[in-house]
Order: C-alpha cells, then structure tokens, then sequence
C-alpha cells in the first residue's frame, strides 16, 4: 500500500520537533555548538526581538552608518593600489594629457587606478560620493535629533558622541580628499599649512611638525594616509559602536500616540521587521551610491595634474564640508596686526581656526545650554514636534542659516559666474549678512513656531475646515468645522504645561526656594541669569487648551452644529461631539485627510 | 540670465546697425555710386581688393560704428572726468580688432564692466577691413595664420608631445582664471574669465597675443608660438576627451559636487527612508484608516 508509506513519511516530518532533540539538523547543530561556546542564545532572545519604533526620519543616521560601510568596501580595494609615497616619478600609464609628466607616487597611482585598474574608478568616484553622504547624512541625523528633542536626557551623550563623529568625519574627509597629490589637493594642503601657521607663537612649530619642514617636504602624504586609513577609521569605529550600543541602552525614542510613553516603546521586533528594513536600505544606500559613482564624475584628478606649488586654478573649492570654513575666511576682511616682527594673521587665524572651534563647542553644548536654561532634569523618550519647543527650533534654524550663508561665502565666485554678479557685492552682502540673516532667522522661525501652535490649540478647540459652507435662514454664510482625529489630538496634546516661569517665579526645575529649615537655597552668581534667559526662552509659548477649554468649545461645537443641522435638513451629526470615537473617521466628509 | 541679456542685447544691437548701414549706405550713395559695389554683400572680390582699400572700408566703418568711443582716429575716448569711455587702439594690431569683432564683444551693447561674446555684427570682410584700417594706424599683432594654431600636419607622436607640453602650461598659466576644464571663472567687480570650451583656436590665440579686457598679454617672449598651438592643442585635446568619470556635473569642482550629493544623493536617500517606512508589517490593512 503506497498510501501508507507516504502516510509514515508524514508522521516523520511532524514529528520533527521531537527528532530535533535526539538529532538536530545541520544547521540546529551548528548554532548549537556556537551557542555552547559564545552563550549567543541567551543574548540574542533578548536583542533579536528588541523593538523600534518606526518613523522614516530614524532612517537618517542609518544612512550615515551604510555610506560608512560602503566607505570600508571602497575603501579597501583603493589601499591595494594606492601608493602613498611623494617621491617623483614620471607617469607613464594610459592617460595621454600627462604622459611623461613628473608626478608624486601617489598622484601617479591614483591616476592607475582611474585608467589602468579595472573598475578603479568606479570605486574613487564612490568611495568620494560615500564620503560626501556619509558627513551629508551625519548632519541630517543631527538635524533630526536637535528639532525632535531627543538630545535631552539621558541622550546628551550620545549627542557628544555623534558631534564627535561629524568632527572625526570631516577630518577623516579632509585627509583623504588631500591624498591623491592633486593640483586640488594640494592646494588644500597648501591652504591647510597657511592655517596651522596663522596660529600665533605655534603655528610655523606646528607646521614643520607636521610637515617633516617646511611646506611641501615629503612626509605630508604618508602621514595623512596613515591617519585617513588607520587612526581616524579606528577612531570612527569605536565611537560608532558607542553610539549605537548607547542607542540600545537608552532605547530608540519615539513619537507620542496612543500607548506611546515614556515608559515603553512601540514599534516592530528587530527581527525579522528590522533586519530586512535595515539590511535592505544597506542596498539601497550602496545601490545609489553606486549609480552615483557610475554616472556622476567627481573629482577628475587628472585633469588637475600633479601638485605644483606654482599652479592654482579657479573653483579651487574644498570639499562642501568644509566649505563653511573656507567661506568664512572667503569674506573675512584682511585685518592683520604686526607685534615687533611678528605678525598675527587675524584675517586668517579667526575665520579657520578660531571660528569652527568656536562653533562646534556650541554644537556640543547645545543639550547642555538648553538643559541648564530650562532647568529640565526628567528623563525624555518621547519626541516633541519642533514647534512645540519654539526657541530651540528657531536656535537651529539660525545656525543653519548662518551655516548657509558661510556655505554660500566658500562658493560665492561659482555664485558671481553662473547669476552674472559682482564676487565683491557677494562678499559685502554675506559679511553683513552673516551677523543679520541668523538673527532674522530666529525670529521668523520663532514665531513661526508660536503661530502652528496656535494653530494646533485653534484645530483641538474648533476643529478643521471642512469646506462645507453653511447659509442660515437669515443669509450669513459659515463655515463647518469637525473635530480632528482623537489619535491626532492626542498626540498633539502630549506635551508639558506650565514650564512658562516669570522672572520673579520659582523656577520649575523642582529645586525650592527654600530648605526644611527655612534657609532660602543658595542662589549661583549665574541664577539671574539663568532666569532671564528661562523667561526668554518660554515666552510667548503657547499652552495647550485645558479639559474645560475643550469641553467649552466642544459644547459649542454641538450647540453651532445643531443649529446648523437644523437647517441643513439633512446630515444631523451631531452624535459626532458628544464622544467622537470611532465615528470620526468614517465620515465621508474626512476624506483623504489625516 | 545671460542667455536674456544676450538676446535683448543682440535685438537692440541689430536695430542700430541696420540704421547705421542705411545712413552709410545713403553717404556712399551721395558721394559716388562707386563705393556702393564695396558695401553690396554680393561683393566677393577680397583678394583683388587693395591694402588701400580695406584701410579705407574699415576707416568708413570705423567712424561709424566704434568711433563713439574709441574716437575718430582711434585715439580713445575720456569723460571731462577723466573716466575712459573707449582705450586708444593705436598699436593694438589686427589681432585685437579680429577678437574683439569677430567675437561679438565689439561693438559693446552697452557700458559695462566686460563686455560679453555675442553674435558678431560685421561680417568677415567688414572684421577684415576694421582690422587693416586699426593696423595702419601702428604697428601691432597680427591676425594669426592657420599654421600658427592648428596641429594639422603634426605626426601622432609630436602632437602628443604637444598636448603634453600645453597641458603644463595651461595648468600654470591659464586655469587661474579660466578653471581647470576651461569652464571659466569669477574675476573682480562682475568681471569673469570666459569659458573656453567652444571658443575658436584662432580666437584663443589671438587672445594670448593681445590679453582682451580683464586678461594679461602672453607675448610670444612670454609663451613663444610654439607654446600658445600647445596651450591649443591641450585644449582641443581636452574637448575631445570623453567623459571618464561620467556627468562632469559643470566642470566646476567641489562645490557643484557638494551640490549634488545633497540633492541626488541625500535627496534619494532620504526619498527611500519615507519609502521604506511608508512600508512596514501591519496585522490588518484597512483602506482609509491607515495612520
């Protein structure tokens, strides 16, 4: 009887979980004997199913963490034929324009890899686009996380970390943008020695420090590939890994819903949901980057030539990382004093060195000025919207802006080429305009803020527009407005009341005034200040409407409504405001909108 | 913008020559119907015309369209203020004449900083006959000859020898100004140096020879003929290179490459986060609730 042995076979196979205990299949045994030695089970029930929340913008530093990789990737094959070397040679490969021309090691070899190594410029070209994403997505990241609020407590931290990470970055940028001993190139390194130089007392000591000299020498270019292909990746590495294991510490925020809390995360299991999510992007990121690489030219090496300290050439630009800096040494104006025979190249010193370093401890500080201002030492998981937190969003917006027109500085001579323009007026405009624009900025996006939420408590308080228009017997004509969404009004109403202090109130930070014994706390030299600056912060903010502004305008709502239903002859929602559940967002009238 | 300008620029300026050549055309008429065979377009006896001649036409044509400014025996023009309106063009040679007209930048549409390549006015006689009159005046560079800029006749070895060469000395002399694929760059005050990438060898060397507007002379004691066909044949070499590395994005270096990983590249990227997030595991799927 055939039916019966198909019938054994059957009862073999669902019995499987039964034979696995006395014979494991191949696979089961290999995870076993793995497990007995590295204990990866116990660690990989708990982090396998580890939730995220989900929200494209946490995609953001995934982007930078793949175009990392991808850097890795490129990055490897361009060291097995990359010559680090600035001895001169003449060049011999396959590109005619330079054939026989006398040319540092490193120049010539990149040049091999260009023409004369199969499929090495694809990997040049993507391993300079991975850079240019990598810090381009980094600052996004950071973008991301400063509008949201979660640099707040207990992330400040990991803030640190990801600035140290947008620093090592550009660095590791920098470093490896100099290495092929291009004309480009070295005039950054020119550009860079002028620098360290514009230090007062230890530049020129700095300088031939790091240059085995005097300018150019030639131990420049296997330092700097020693720090791009060793120290900085290292360095980068580590501090990835810290990021992200903090991140699984802290656990990822999320945005405020229903069931949403401080306490919780709501979101899918790191497997299968976020393997596949994550490792699909992983080829996402690298597809493009890869298209980039294939299609789009960057960084045409040979046709700058070798490095002559004798030539330059327009749209000599650094990468756009670093083209703030440059920008605003760009429009600097050439101030210079001289002390004995000494000179201190303001004009140099303040805009380059000065001036980032400045900028970046601000960058740094950020979760701390803001911590200290407000006084807020709750711990936060849940995101605020940016409006909600009108002055820090306005503070980013202006340094961005002032990020942009520095930007615009480092580019103003491809400004004056392609709009027809004067690079003077560019420059005039952008040294004033540096010191004005950040500021209107603030403003604008300050109020900006205040105005959406408005908005928000006008929409919680009367609902939205529906665009149905209502006449009444008498000839007016109104508009009809429905309550939002619960889920929506809920998460627009998760948010803090009255953090607003007066200058004279107690502050909010739950530290009394006073002690048991009646001794009034003693008050920092800085407490003044601190409560200016926590008025200025808050004021003008706008709090969300109380249970009895809503139930108020709710009861108003249904009384207006009646009235309208009663005219409207047909359509008497009015069951829609005495609990609008569920019957909200069946009504027709809702339509597309959410 | 530019491309505006020129437009409204060469409208305006073709209204005025054809006013002008009517009035010249009425002159010549007034004074002997002879001349009028010189000014028909059906002319074409260049070669049997004599030197004479064409230092005639072109004074003609000089008094009527450039003496405005640059006076009427070319010996340039100031304001009671001692502002210049038009240099002198006493010794500026052929060349000068050849670039500056055959290029369209003379006649200038109006006062400006630089003026701008645009669609020639004269014809090749009428450049021809401009430049002899303004070579007559003083001795000065003449028009180049084929030979003296194309690499025709060259074997394959020495014409890359030369593009070798010229690459070295575009590299140190000319991309300062004009970018390293000749794209051209920003000059002081609205000024800019233009791009080279379709401009004429003989244009190009007549403006090493002359050094037009913003750019310094390269005399041939500075870069000798040999040099300037090797600074053009590097060019035309450069022209003729594909693409390597793909989309050359501008020819501008860094800061149309950051321009581009920010909108290509972070712009895709970030479209496939929203994706990628828009898409996610759902226990249910109802049609207009989903949040």
């Amino acid at each position: 009887m055939s039916s019966h042995i198909t019938d054994t076979s059957k009862v073999a196979t669902s019995n499987s979980s039964a034979a696995v205990a006395k014979k494991p299949s191949k696979v089961g045994a290999a995870a076993g004997w793995a497990d007995e030695r590295l204990g990866l089970a116990a660690m990989g029930k708990k982090n396998l199913r580890k939730v995220f929340p989900d929200h494209w913008s946490f995609m953001l530093g995934e982007i930078a963490l793949w175009s990392f990789v991808v850097l890795l990737l490129t990055g490897v094959f361009l060291t097995l034929w990359f010559r680090p070397s600035m001895s001169e040679i003449a060049y011999n490969g396959s590109y005619d324009q330079l054939r026989g021309i006398m040319m540092s090691e490193a120049m010539a070899s990149t040049l091999d890899i260009s023409f004369d190594v199969r499929g090495g410029l694809l990997m040049r070209q993507m391993h300079h686009w991975a850079a240019m994403l990598f810090i381009a997505s980094m600052m996004i990241h950071l973008l991301r996380v400063f509008f949201t609020g979660a640099h707040r407590k207990p992330r400040e931290l990991n803030w640190v970390i990801g600035c140290l990470l947008l620093l090592l970055g550009t660095l590791e940028g920098f470093t490896g943008y100099s290495l092929p001993d291009d004309l480009l190139s070295g005039t950054g390194v020119r550009a860079a020695d002028g620098f360290i130089k514009a230090i007062p007392v230890v530049g020129t000591y700095v300088s031939f420090f790091l240059f085995g000299g005097e300018f150019p020498g030639e131990a420049i270019i296997p330092r700097l590939y020693t720090i791009h292909v060793l120290l900085i990746p290292g360095l980068l590495l580590a501090l990835i890994a810290a990021h992200m294991l903090l991140l699984v510490y802290h656990k990822h925020t999320q945005w405020a819903g229903p069931g949403r809390t401080e306490d919780n995360v709501v979101g899918y299991p790191m497997l299968p949901v976020y393997a596949a999510k994550a490792g699909g992007f992983f080829f996402i990121v690298f597809g493009v980057t890869a298209i980039m690489g294939a299609t789009m030219s960057i960084n045409a090496v040979w046709k700058f030539g070798p490095y002559d300290p004798t030539k330059v050439t327009a749209g000599s630009q650094p990468d756009w990382y670093m083209g703030w800096p440059d920008g605003a040494l760009r429009i600097m104006p050439g101030i210079e004093s001289h002390i004995g025979p000494y000179t201190i190249a303001w004009n140099i010193f303040l805009p380059i060195i000065v001036l980032p370093g400045l900028l970046f401890t601000v960058l740094l500080l950020l979760p701390f000025l803001e911590a200290w201002i407000t006084g807020d030492k709750r711990e936060h998981h849940l995101l605020q919207r940016p409006r909600n937190a009108p002055t820090r969003t306005a503070t980013m917006v202006a340094l961005m802006t002032l990020y942009g027109l520095f930007w615009a500085a480092g580019g103003n001579d491809i400004i004056a080429i392609l709009f027809n323009s004067s690079i003077n007026d560019i420059t005039y405009f952008l040294r004033a305009a540096v010191f004005i624009g950040p500021v209107i900025a603030f403003v604008i996006t300050r109020r900006i803020c205040i105005a959406l939420q408005r908005h928000d408590n006008e929409m919680l308080l009367h609902g939205y527009e529906t665009g149905v228009i209502m006449r009444s017997a008498d000839g007016a004509y109104s508009e009809k407005h429905l309550p939002v969404a619960p889920e929506k009004a809920y998460a627009w109403t998760v948010r803090d009341r009255g953090h607003v202090t007066s200058i004279e109130g107690p502050s909010t930070d739950g530290a009394t005034a006073e002690d048991a014994n009646g001794v009034p706390a003693p008050k920092g030299r800085l407490a003044g200040v601190r409560e200016k600056v926590r008025a200025l912060y808050y004021a003008d903010d706008v709090q969300k409407p109380t249970a009895e502004e809503l139930a108020e305008a709710h009861h108003h709502a249904e009384h207006e409504h009646a009235l309208q239903a009663a005219l409207d002859g047909h359509a008497a929602d009015g069951h829609q405001f005495d609990d609008h559940g569920g019957s909200v967002s069946e009504n027709p009238l809702r339509g597309g909108e959410h | 913008m530019r491309l505006l300008n020129r437009s409204a620029a060469s409208i305006s300026r073709h209204r005025r020559r054809r006013g002008a050549g009517l009035v010249l055309l009425l002159m010549g008429l007034l004074l002997s119907g002879g001349l009028y065979a010189a000014f028909s377009p059906s002319s074409t006896a260049d070669d049997a015309r004599t030197q004479a001649e064409m230092v005639e036409n072109g004074r003609r044509l000089f008094l009527t369209g450039c003496a405005s400014c640059h006076g009427q025996n070319a010996e340039g023009l100031t304001t009671i203020n001692g502002q210049m309106i038009g240099p002198s063009l006493v010794g500026v040679g052929a060349a000068a004449v050849d670039f500056q007209v055959g290029t369209g930048r003379m006649p200038m549409a109006f006062p400006g900083v630089q003026a701008p390549e645009k669609p020639e006015v004269y014809n090749e006689e009428e450049v021809a006959d401009l430049a002899a009159y303004v070579a007559s005046l003083a001795p000065g560079p003449a028009i180049p000859s084929e030979e003296d800029y194309s690499t025709e006749g060259m074997s394959e070895e020495e014409k890359e020898a030369a593009i070798v060469r010229g690459g070295q000395i575009f590299l140190t002399n000319c991309t300062a100004c004009h970018n390293f694929t000749g794209a051209g760059g920003a000059m002081p005050h609205g000024g800019y140096a233009p791009s080279l990438l379709e401009t004429d060898p003989k244009h190009i060397y007549e403006a090493m020879l002359t050094g037009p507007q913003s750019m310094d002379v390269f005399s041939n004691g500075n870069i000798p003929p040999e040099a300037k066909k090797d600074v053009i044949a590097y060019i035309e070499s450069m022209r003729e290179q594909p693409g390597y590395g793909g989309f050359g994005l501008g020819g501008l270096g860094p800061v149309s490459e950051g321009a581009f990983a920010w909108i290509a590249g972070i712009g895709t990227m970030v479209g496939f986060a929203v994706w990628i997030a828009a898409h996610t595991t759902r226990s249910q799927k109802k049609k207009g609730h989903a949040a």
